[in-house]
Order: structure tokens, then C-alpha cells, then sequence
């Protein structure tokens, strides 16, 4: 159950920039956001308009130009690269669109990749339980699905009990039927550990899985929806 | 006026190979230190040859050299008479001992006759400074230059002389070089001492009438007319002198000073060889994994190309252009470095051998090799990624490469299982995936230690000749040269000198050896029964050997040039006296560093020559604090012609060779890592772009910079090890197969390589591949995460 009192992630007033040459573009231009702890987030908004951005400024893989994130009183946007290194160490799971497994590594190797480094991580196998594969525990990435991937990628971003899961895009490459398959994962996890979740997405129905729904545009949170009842992904309407 | 058009193929060549700068900047040395050793070697060896050539010609250096006792002027003209002879000149040639001021110990000097007013025929001199011998004053000398720098003498000081037991202070009025003395090798001397011999050249008159050899000679040089069959000349020559008591007429090619150049310019002969194909090997090598990757990475655009028409040899010209160019700059840079490197080469020559004149015109045929030997590099190096270009078909070219397949394994799955953490797992997994560039990887760094182990071995060889020659096989310090052989109780004389501890007698014995149609011109050595100052000593072996009652002990080097073995018989025509011919059984074989000598049991050839008990060296051992008396009295000994001092040798020997060899270790070892610094570089660059994606998959799961560079590193680093590792066995087989090219007739390397000239090559070249890591450390500092992953491969 979510707590909306207890937020795991402050976004204060953040802006970025990006100066390239003479243009200035404003990929997201004051925007202040709050993820509670154990609750889903979806955002969704049109191609350019800042999701990717905000999502990595929350995940400590890229620095607000102002403004300020503060994880446990801590400020994000002040930290030095090895301390970013480390909150995405000990506190972050993130899945892209495209997975990004260690070719060289097979499933459990991937998961373990992360169990080595982690204060209090689950077993590569109970990682990949999770995500209903633990049949495939010792094939390399080239011998899985897309979806089987995926779920690989995720088993190995919540394997150390993060306090947050980012996902941008997580089934942007896959389809319908994995994509269910994948998003089941994304909140049996959510559900199972009580991480704080946000995905994005491009399909407005995954909103229905979420317990808030966040649109973006121009770099501005143009409105937070909230859901009463959450669905599985099974009964979306894809 | 032209309008330059540039196709887009070309634009694009030329932003890769700016986008890949390092990469190809690497190749490009790889293939520089190829060709700069080529150049570096081919112009030392056409500058050496043409210096000398012209060196010669204008001194008009003589093409057949003979010594004798003593021969009347009238046989002058018969000499000139013989087939093919252009002109004679006749001479009196002894050697003498100098007393020098403010030098302590003897010196020997070789006294040549020249005529009063005027050059000789043959062997002319270089007159640096000072004037011709006049005539007038009968104590006249012209100094070699190397003598005088060495004793810093110059025109008007004095020096003594003794001639014929009586002392003669003799003044120096010229200083000359000379073609015949380029290298000046006192009686027994391994190298140049120039502080202890040297050549001084007076008066025909004047020796004629200190050596009682009055309207006569004792050493001839001919020239000879060109195309005249020089051995033909040589054995009229012979019979000639025969009765004079000629010693065998020597060829040019065999003559000490030239022989010693040829040698020089064979050894170079030789690296030109062996270095530039070992460097351009590796540059092929390096070519060929840079172009590889490239295509790897331009996959698609390959497919675009052809999917609009472009054919695909044009894609392949495409590719191979644009290594010509990379090519082009190796042998650009290597062409500059190479002549720059062969004209300090000859400049050390120069400085070293004194030519009064210095050719360096490399002539154009060098630099048509180099570009060959670069072309060729360039082409090969192409070679195979180009022909995958080439032939990829459109659209495979344009679907991404199936990801590569990964294999369980032993050493990565098995039992080991456990105790690898997943970032060494995944070096290993990636080696295992690409074994054939892994092994070339380690391969190359191999190469670049051995080269190193080889620079420094020469050290290690050198010094352990010295220790084995001057400590162990020749345990006097002293040699003394008798003007005429002298029975064998003379030496008690010597035992009574100050300082002397012990004194043995010994003889030098020239002479012809054959066997079948195969004949070398030598020396025996003969000492006596149990001879402690000068045994026989087998140099590999560290051991002494008795000497035998009767027959010879040879080294095998000798045994090998007459391919006999123990209990065969050589036929031993001795050059000296009244020159019989003996046949001599070989009684044992040793092995040698330097020279090949034949051991004789001196009672025993006194009795087969039929004389009575002679001999013409004495080996003494001698108390250090004497030494100075001992010298002094030495040099007043009118039987004494020359001295050699073992120690002084020694310092020779160090002085020459190891210094001399230090400028070359520094230089090839510089090439050598620049060599280690290419492979290690380029591998580590192309891992970090065939798996920035990975990197970065990491660095987001939360790994520090140090942890993903120990991923991408340790995989080179394993490579880097197990080539250092390799480059040792390298470097022991390297070191076999130079020496094997360089057994020459005058030394044979000692296969040694100490463990310390191990430790030298690793770490030089392990400090060559931190640097490139170090580079390539700096990109992945400076990866960018979200770039890298939004983007599908
Ligand atoms: N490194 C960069 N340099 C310059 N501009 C950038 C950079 N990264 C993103 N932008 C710009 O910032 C804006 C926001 O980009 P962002 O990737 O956050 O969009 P997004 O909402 O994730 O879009 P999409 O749905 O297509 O993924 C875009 O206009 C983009 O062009
Ligand atoms: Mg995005």
C-alpha cells in the first residue's frame, strides 16, 4: 500500500538545460514532484517533452541544471559523481527500453552482477523468480525472448531491494502480449517489495495500472491524475 | 584552374579517420617503427658502404696484402710482372715498443716504412696535420690520429722507440688516418686499444737501416687490375715469396681492418632483416583489427551504400584507401625517422672509425623499399575485414549483427564457477568469444618484449664474454711479444723481472688448416703440458681442458667450418720458418665465444717444426704493486715487441662495445614499447567501443568508474599478462635465432639471458600498456550513460 505521506523522492522546482552550440532547449523548465514510498507512478506525455529527463535527474544519472532532488534529506543535485555512483548503487533500479543484459553473462550471471555490489540484495534466483524465470536461469541473453530479456533486465534492477524502480519505456519494444507480461512484473514487484515505481510509457492505458498518473508537456507537469482502483495488467484494454 | 571534387566516400574517409585519430595514429607509428628501422638500417649500410668505398678508392687502399722476412728490392719488379697486378708497393713493417710520456705502462707500436718527399703507391695517408716526412732528420714520425688523440700528442712532442734493442727518441712532425688502420687491432687484441697500439709511419731509409734490411723488404701490397682473378695473383704471389719467408698473401675481404667493417656492415645486414618484418607483422596485424571494428560499426551504412548502387570493390577501395592513407603516414614518419636514426648512425660511425670522408647520400632505392614494405602493410592489413565489406550483402549488412554467441566453459562456468566474481567472468568470456584477436593481441605485446629481452640480452652476452674471455679463459695479466721466437728457458729471464709471480711460455703459430678442398687461415696455439695461465678453455662448458700429449684441440666452430670430428686428421701447412706441412689428429673439441682457436702441446709441434724449443709469448702473472717497475723494465727488454695488458683489454672491450651498445638498446627499446604502447592501445580502444553499451549498463547499475574500467581492462590485461608472459618465450627464441645469424667466424654470442633482462622487458613494456590503458581510462571517465543507452545498437 502506498503511503502518501512518506515521500522517497523530492523533485524541487528542477529546470534543465541543454546548451547545444547556439540553442538553448529547455527539456524541463520547473518541475516539482514527489514519489511516495511503495506507490506507481505512470507518466506519459508526447515524444520531447522532458520524461526521459526527469526520470534520470530522479535516478541520479544526470544533474538538474537547478532546482534540487533530495532522497532522505540528502540533495541529489549537489552530490559528487561517486556519491551519485553509489545512491544508484544502493537505492535505484532502473529498465530501459532497449535491455542492455551483459551479453557475456547469462541470466543469473546479469542478476548476480548486482547481488555482488548490493547491501541486502535477494538471490539472483529469487530475483528471477519474480519475474517467472527461473527456468532460464543459465541461458545467455542471444538464447532469450525479447520479453524474456526484459524481464531480465528487471529481475536485475530490483535484485538488490531498491527503495526505487525507474522504467522508461519498458515495453516500448516489445509487443502486446509480452508487454503485459512485462508490466505484470513490473507490479507484482511493486506489489511483492512496496518499491516506488514510475514508468513511463507511450500507451495511455497502462495509466490504469498506476496509482498516479502524471502528464508532461514542454517540460512541465501539465496534471496529476489520481486512480482509485488498480487494475492488472491483464484487464487493461490494450 | 582544377576544381578539386570531392565525393562524399571521400568526405566520409576522412572524418573516420579523424573520428578514429588515436586508433590510426597508433597503426600508423606501428607501421613508422617498421619502416624506420628498415630505412634506418638500409642507409647505414649504403652510407658505410659508400664511405668506405670511396675511403678506398681515393687512398688508394691495396687489394692483397703479404708479410715476409726478408726479400731484396730487385724482386719488386717480378712482383709486378705477375697476371693482373696494376701496382706494388713494398714496405718494412715492425712491430716495437713505445714508451710514451706521461704513460706508464708499454705500448706497442706498429713502424711502417713510407718513402721521403712523397705518398705511397698504395695505402696512402690522410694527412690531417703537421707535414710529410722531410728526409733530413732521421727521427721523423707521422702518428696515426687515434694514437695521438689518445695521448693527446701533437706535432713537435717526442716519444721513444725501441729499434733493435737501442732507444730512439723519435718526433712527431704529421698525423694521419690511413684506409688500411680504420680499425687498428694491436698483436692479440679482440678490439681497438688506442691507448696501447698504434701505427707511426718513418722513413724507408731509416727503418731500412734500424732493421737491417737494407735495399730489401718485409711486407707487400699490391692493387690489382679490375677483373683480375685475385687468387690467381695470390698463389703466384706466394710461390714468389716462398723463399723470402713469405707468410701467405691475404685478400682485401681477409685483411684485419676491413674485415672487421664488412663484419659491422653485415650484422646490420642482418637486423635489416629480421626487425622490420617483425614490426610490420605487428602492424598488419593492428590494421587489420582497426578496419575490422570499423566495418564492424559501419555495418549499415555498408548496406545503404550498396542498396544505392555502389558496387562492392568500390566499398573495398573505399576501405583500402583510406588504410593507404594510414599507411602512407606510418611510412612518411617512418621514412623521416629512419634517415634521421641512419644518419646518426653513420655519424657514429664516422666519429668512431675517423673517415676523413662521410658519403650519406641514401640513394632512392631505399625509399622505394620503404614505401613497398608500407603499401604492403597497408595492403594486408586490409586485406581481410575489406574482403567482408565487400562481399556483405545489402540487407544482412543493414539488419543489426545477431548478437554475438556466448559459451559455457570450463574456465568460466566449471568448477572455478564460484570463485570468479561476474566482472573477471565477463574478461574471460570475452576472451573466449574472440580467441584468435586475443591471441594476436597477446601475440603483439609478446613481440614487443622479446624485442626488448633481445636489445638487452646483447648486454647480458657481452659482459658474460668479457667475465668468460678475461677472467676465466685467460688467467694472466700480462702477454708479452718476442721480436724473434726464443728458446723456451728464456723465460726463466722473465720470472726474475719485478713483480713477476709466475711465467709460461706460449707460441703463436700461423698456419693454413685443411681439410678435403676446405682451408683456414689460423693460428695454433701452443703451450706447454700444464699450461695454468693460459689453459684450454671451454667457454660454454666452464671447463678446463688438459692439453694433449700429441694432436690438436679445436673449437667446434672450426671443427664445423672443416667438418671434421674427434679422431679425424687436419692438414697443417705452417706459414712460418721452414713452413712444413704436418698432419694433425683432433683430439678433443671445445666450444668458444670468440675466435677459433687450435691448441697445440708446445714440446710436442717444437718437435714435429724440428726446432729446438721455442717460443714467441710469454704469459705472466704479476704482483699489482709492481706493476709500474715491471713496465719500466719491460720496455727497456729489447726482445720484447709487444705487450698486452689483459685489464686494459678488458677496459677496451667495455669502452667499445657496451657503450656503443647502450645507444642501441635505448633506441630499439624506445621502439619496442612504442610497439607494446600500439597493440595495448588499440585493443583497449576497440573494447571500450565494441562495449560502451555495456559500460554504461554498468556504470547505471551502479558501478564506479575504477569497477566498469576494471571491466574493459581486465579482459586487456589478462591479454597484456599472458603476452608478457609470452613475450618471455618470444624474446628466448628471438635471442636463438640472432645469434644463430650471428655466429660469425670471430665470436659467437653466448646464449645467456640473465633473469634480470627479463624483469627489464616486462616492465618496460608492462609501463608502455599502463600508459594506453591510462588513455583509454580517460574515455571512459568521460562516457556518456544516457546517450549511450537511449540509442539501440
Ligand atoms: N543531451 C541532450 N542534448 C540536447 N538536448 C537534449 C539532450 N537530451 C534531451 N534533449 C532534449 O530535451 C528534450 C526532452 O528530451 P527527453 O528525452 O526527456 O524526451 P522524452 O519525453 O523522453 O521523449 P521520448 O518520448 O521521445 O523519449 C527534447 O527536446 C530533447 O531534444
Ligand atoms: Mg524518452
Amino acid at each position: 500500500m502506498p503511503d502518501n505521506t512518506l515521500p522517497t523522492l523530492v523533485a524541487k522546482d528542477i529546470t534543465k538545460v541543454y546548451q547545444t552550440g547556439e540553442v538553448e532547449v529547455r527539456a524541463l523548465d520547473g518541475v516539482s514532484f514527489e514519489l511516495y514510498r511503495g506507490e506507481m507512478v505512470v507518466l506519459l506525455g508526447a515524444s520531447g517533452s522532458g520524461k526521459s529527463t526527469l526520470l534520470n535527474i530522479l535516478g541520479g544519472l544526470d544533474r538538474p541544471t537547478t532546482g534540487s532532488v533530495l532522497f532522505d534529506n540528502a540533495d541529489l543535485s549537489r552530490m559528487s559523481e561517486h556519491d551519485l555512483t553509489l545512491f544508484r548503487r544502493d537505492h535505484v533500479g532502473f529498465v530501459f527500453q532497449f535491455y542492455n543484459l551483459i551479453p557475456s553473462l547469462t541470466a543469473r550471471e546479469n542478476v548476480a552482477l548486482v547481488t555482488e555490489i548490493a547491501q541486502h540484495p535477494l538471490s539472483p534466483e529469487q530475483a528471477l523468480e519474480l519475474v517467472k524465470l527461473e527456468n532460464r536461469l543459465d541461458h545467455f541473453p542471444a538464447q532469450l525472448s525479447g520479453g524474456e530479456q526484459q524481464r531480465v533486465a528487471i529481475a536485475r534492477a530490483i535484485a538488490k531491494q531498491p527503495d526505487i524502480l525507474l522504467c522508461d519505456e519498458p515495453t516500448g519494444a516489445l509487443d502486446k502480449q509480452t508487454g503485459i507480461l512485462v508490466m505484470d512484473a513490473i507490479a507484482t514487484i511493486n506489489r511483492e517489495l512496496g518499491t516506488s515505481t514510475a514508468v513511463i510509457t507511450h500507451n495511455t492505458v497502462v495509466g490504469g495500472m498506476a496509482d498516479r498518473i502524471v502528464s508532461i508537456s514542454d517540460g512541465r507537469i501539465a496534471g496529476i491524475e489520481h486512480n482509485r482502483q488498480r487494475v492488472s495488467a491483464a484487464e487493461l484494454d490494450w | 584552374m582544377a576544381i578539386v571534387h570531392f565525393s562524399p566516400l571521400d568526405k566520409k574517409r576522412w572524418r573516420d579517420l579523424v573520428k578514429l585519430r588515436g586508433q590510426v595514429l597508433a597503426v600508423a607509428l606501428v607501421i613508422a617503427s617498421g619502416i624506420a628501422t628498415l630505412v634506418m638500417s638500409l642507409t647505414t649500410i649504403e652510407a658505410l658502404e659508400d664511405t668506405t668505398d670511396t675511403y678506398y678508392q681515393r687512398y688508394r687502399f691495396a687489394d692483397v696484402f703479404a708479410g715476409l722476412t726478408r726479400a731484396p728490392d730487385f724482386l719488386t719488379h717480378r712482383i709486378a710482372e705477375l697476371d693482373g697486378v696494376m701496382s706494388v708497393e713494398t714496405r718494412i713493417s715492425q712491430y716495437v715498443t713505445l714508451d710514451v710520456p706521461d704513460f706508464n705502462e708499454p705500448v706497442t707500436g706498429r713502424l711502417l716504412s713510407i718513402p721521403e718527399h712523397q705518398q705511397p703507391t698504395l695505402n696512402q695517408l690522410v694527412l690531417r696535420k703537421g707535414r710529410w716526412i722531410s728526409g733530413r732528420a732521421e727521427d721523423e714520425v707521422i702518428v696515426s690520429e687515434n694514437f695521438a688523440d689518445a695521448h693527446q700528442l701533437d706535432i713537435g712532442d717526442n716519444l721513444a722507440a725501441i729499434l733493435q734493442g737501442s732507444k730512439r727518441s723519435l718526433t712527431v712532425v704529421g698525423i694521419a688516418l690511413c684506409p688500411e688502420f680504420i680499425y687498428a687491432l694491436g698483436p692479440g687484441a679482440l678490439l681497438p686499444d688506442d691507448q696501447r697500439f698504434g701505427i707511426l709511419w718513418m722513413s724507408r731509409e731509416v727503418l731500412a737501416s734500424a732493421f737491417d734490411l737494407k735495399d730489401a723488404f718485409n711486407d707487400v701490397a699490391l692493387s690489382l687490375h679490375h677483373g683480375a682473378d685475385a687468387r690467381a695473383v695470390m698463389t703466384e704471389l706466394d710461390t714468389l715469396l716462398k723463399p723470402y719467408g713469405g707468410i701467405s698473401a691475404i685478400p682485401r675481404s681477409e685483411q684485419m681492418s676491413n674485415w672487421f667493417i664488412q663484419n659491422e656492415i653485415a650484422q646490420q645486414k642482418s637486423m635489416a632483416m629480421v626487425l622490420p618484418v617483425i614490426f610490420i607483422s605487428v602492424a598488419i596485424f593492428l590494421a587489420n583489427m582497426v578496419l575490422s571494428r570499423l566495418i564492424a560499426t559501419e555495418r549499415t551504412e555498408i548496406g545503404l551504400l550498396k542498396a544505392f548502387g555502389y558496387s562492392g570493390t568500390q566499398i573495398a577501395w573505399h576501405y583500402v584507401r583510406m588504410m593507404l592513407v594510414i599507411g602512407a603516414t606510418g611510412t612518411l614518419i617512418g621514412c623521416a625517422v629512419g634517415v634521421l636514426f641512419g644518419h646518426y648512425n653513420i655519424d657514429m660511425y664516422a666519429q668512431m672509425f675517423r673517415f676523413p670522408v662521410l658519403i650519406f647520400q641514401p640513394g632512392v632505392h631505399n625509399y622505394v623499399l620503404a614505401v613497398l614494405a608500407g603499401v604492403l602493410a597497408s595492403v594486408l592489413g586490409a586485406l581481410g575485414a575489406v574482403t567482408r565489406a565487400a562481399t556483405l550483402p545489402p540487407a544482412q549488412a543493414m539488419a543489426p549483427p545477431s548478437p554475438p554467441a556466448y559459451r559455457h566453459s570450463i574456465i568460466s562456468s566449471g568448477a572455478l564457477q564460484r570463485k570468479l566474481d561476474q566482472s573477471t567472468r565477463i574478461a574471460i568470456r570475452q576472451i573466449e568469444r574472440w580467441p584468435l584477436r586475443s591471441i594476436m593481441t597477446s601475440t603483439g605485446i609478446g613481440f614487443s618484449v622479446a624485442l626488448v629481452i633481445m636489445t638487452f640480452q646483447w648486454d647480458d652476452a657481452l659482459n658474460h664474454m668479457a667475465r668468460v674471455y678475461f677472467e676465466q679463459a685467460q688467467r694472466q695479466d700480462v702477454v708479452v711479444g718476442m721480436s724473434q721466437p726464443r728458446a723456451i728457458h728464456a723465460v726463466q729471464d722473465f720470472t726474475h723481472l719485478p713483480g713477476v709471480l709466475r711465467a709460461e711460455p706460449m707460441r703463436y703459430i700461423s698456419a693454413d688448416l685443411s681439410v678435403g678442398n676446405v682451408t683456414h687461415r689460423g693460428t695454433l696455439t701452443a703451450i706447454q703440458q700444464h699450461a695454468s695461465l693460459q689453459p684450454i678453455y671451454d667457454d660454454a662448458n666452464d671447463i678446463t681442458v688438459a692439453v694433449p700429449e700429441s694432436g690438436l684441440v679445436i673449437a667446434h666452430r672450426l671443427a664445423r667450418k672443416l667438418n671434421v670430428k674427434v679422431g679425424d686428421i687436419i692438414t697443417v701447412n705452417v706459414l712460418s720458418g721452414r713452413r712444413p706441412t704436418l698432419s694433425l689428429t683432433v683430439t678433443a673439441m671445445i666450444e668458444t665465444y670468440i675466435g677459433m682457436p687450435a691448441y697445440v702441446n708446445l714440446a710436442y709441434i717444437n718437435r714435429l717444426l724440428m726446432e729446438a724449443p721455442n717460443m714467441n709469448f710469454v704469459n705472466l702473472l704479476i704482483d699489482e704493486a709492481q706493476q709500474p717497475q715491471l713496465f719500466s723494465e719491460l720496455k727497456q727488454t729489447p726482445i720484447v715487441a709487444a705487450i698486452t695488458i689483459k685489464s686494459a683489454a678488458q677496459d677496451a672491450f667495455q669502452r667499445t662495445l657496451v657503450d656503443h651498445l647502450m645507444v642501441f638498446v635505448s633506441m630499439f627499446s624506445l621502439l619496442a614499447a612504442m610497439l607494446g604502447f600500439g597493440v595495448a592501445y588499440n585493443s583497449t580502444r576497440i573494447a571500450l567501443s565494441e562495449r560502451g553499451r555495456e559500460l554504461a549498463t554498468l556504470r547505471v547499475l551502479g558501478f564506479t568508474r575504477g569497477e566498469i574500467s576494471y571491466v574493459l581492462l581486465g579482459e586487456v590485461m589478462l591479454l597484456i599478462l599472458a603476452g608478457l608472459g609470452l613475450g618471455c618465450a618470444l624474446g628466448y627464441g628471438l635471442v636463438w635465432f640472432i645469434i644463430t645469424l650471428f655466429d660469425t667466424e670471430l665470436f659467437r654470442i653466448p646464449y645467456l639471458i640473465e633473469p634480470s633482462t627479463y624483469g627489464k622487458a616486462v616492465v618496460i613494456i608492462f609501463i608502455a600498456t599502463l600508459l594506453s590503458a591510462a588513455l583509454v581510462r580517460r574515455r571512459v571517465d568521460k562516457l556518456d550513460l544516457i546517450r549511450v543507452l537511449k540509442t539501440r545498437e
